[in-house]
């Protein structure tokens, strides 16, 4: 349990998926204009995450490793991320017509967000148990939740802040995400007392 | 699409006019993860024009041959497979740099440069054509991606390609780790990007070129569907807030539940209610 945890916290806080492990940036930039798109796209990614690496995992471990056919991970995992993808979205459609709705719009948007296949590869680099690799996967979706709706917060603000004409528009943006990240790397220790 | 342009346009174009990192936003995530040395910078930067320069050259061989409907998963196939090839490359003979640049080597595939250059451009010119202008990309993100890296670790770790910056010794001016940390990345790369839309606006002011902005480029994050487009037109902020207020999803998407188009209304708004 205390391991789950310590993964659990460590992904969220430490090793933030956007703000520490750059992955992920293209739509933490692109969709932090308003919060109903932020949230939207945060619960399509927790959830395509979760089901990706229930699907992902026991096809490295049980058929690409154990014939030595590691190396195609790259080319496999596209392709399930990409039909895991195509299928929720038309189960989603005609199943559960209020989560389409809530999450339909970002689900094609999530093939080529790196934040997935990234989590993927991670999962497998670390050799977690199947537990522990869910357990990282909803870590990093919660991660991704959590830095995109401080970021549109501060975004919101800076709607109205007076920028000087030369760092308009992305660069100023690209600055307070820097003093976002600067936020998280105060959680280190926190991290390290609690599990330490 | 439809007008000739010569092939040096197409080389040059993407170093500053169109730089793939700095003005059109595309490929953000190598950017700012691994650009910690310059080193890593430049060989980020060249494994990714390597792949560019393949994938635009076999799409645009395949372009006839790929049915237009499937068209995007089998580029991301033939673009995973480039990148599988060069992964192994890396592994065999620059282990090291291949250790530094971790699983952003894998994620190449889902670089938006690339499906974007794909969906652009290989989709529609000649083969020739397509390699200069996978070349010119990849040389505008290669430098891109040396000059965040250089200013990185001069300013982070007082060395420029491991070598020592002079002022360091003299026990002046110290390393300042900030701007090895993620926290500096977003930083150099906010002030990279505002130096280069400056010398975009000199450059290309006095002659009536049409300029990309990044919001209307195919394969970033705003082309990729209609709904949240419209969203992200406001990308740059205040600058572009004179265009009217688009509502943030378009009527189709509205209510998805209900009316997913035309066609399916009525069979859709049946099996709502069997739900309901």
């Amino acid at each position: 349990m205390k391991e789950f945890l310590l993964i659990l916290f460590s992904v969220i806080l430490i090793d933030n998926l956007v703000l520490s492990r750059f992955l992920g940036v293209c739509s933490f930039l692109g969709l932090t204009k308003s919060l109903k798109n932020s949230m939207g796209m945060s619960v399509a990614v927790i959830f395509v995450m979760l089901v990706a690496t229930a699907v992902t995992y026991p096809i490295y471990w049980n058929l690409l490793d154990p014939v030595g056919l590691g190396y195609l991970q790259t080319v496999i995992f596209i392709l399930v991320i990409a039909s895991v993808v195509q299928v929720l979205e038309a189960i989603l459609r005609k199943a559960f017509p209020p989560l389409y709705k809530a999450m339909g719009i970002y689900l094609p948007l999530i093939t080529t967000n790196c934040a997935i296949l990234g989590v993927m590869l991670i999962n497998i680099q670390n050799t977690y148990s199947f537990a522990s690799a869910m357990m990282s996967s909803l870590g990093a979706g919660v991660g991704y939740t959590l830095a995109m709706f401080l970021f549109t917060g501060v975004r919101e603000k800076m709607e109205k802040a007076d920028i000087p004409a030369f760092m308009e528009g992305l660069p100023s943006t690209l600055m307070a995400a820097s003093i976002v990240s600067v936020s998280f790397m105060g959680f280190k220790g926190v991290i390290e007392n609690l599990f330490g | 699409m439809a007008t000739k342009r010569s092939a040096g346009y197409e080389l040059m174009k993407g170093v500053i006019k169109e730089n793939p990192l700095l003005i059109l936003m595309l490929g953000t995530c190598p950017a700012l993860a691994v650009t910690t040395t310059a080193y890593n910078g430049l060989g980020m930067g060249i494994a990714s024009t390597a792949v560019l320069l393949l994938s635009n050259v076999v799409i645009s061989l395949l372009r006839k041959v790929i049915p237009d409907k499937v068209r995007i998963p089998a580029y991301i196939t033939i673009i995973a497979s480039l990148v599988t090839i060069l992964h192994l490359l890396l592994q065999a003979y620059l282990p090291a740099l291949n250790e530094a640049l971790g699983i952003f080597i894998p994620l190449i595939t889902v670089n938006c440069i690339i499906l974007g250059r794909a969906e652009a451009f290989a989709n529609g010119h000649g083969v020739l054509i397509s390699a200069l202008d996978g070349l010119g990309m990849g040389a505008g993100f290669t430098l891109a991606l040396l000059a965040i890296g250089g200013l990185r670790e001069i300013l982070g770790a007082g060395t420029f390609f491991g070598l020592a910056m002079p002022w360091i010794q003299e026990g002046g001016l110290q390393p300042m780790m900030i701007f090895a940390l993620p926290a500096g990345g977003f930083a150099i790369y906010g002030i990279m990007v505002a130096i280069t839309e400056k010398l975009n606006k000199r450059f290309y002011s006095q002659r009536p070129q049409k300029t990309m902005t990044r919001d209307r480029y195919p394969g970033s994050i705003s082309q990729r569907t209609d709904a949240v487009y419209n969203e992200t037109e406001v990308l740059d902020g205040p600058r572009r807030s004179k265009t009217p207020a688009l509502d943030a999803v378009p009527p189709v998407v509205k209510e998805p539940g209900a009316f997913a188009g035309k066609d399916e209304a009525p069979s859709q708004a049946v099996e709502s209610e069997e739900i309901k």
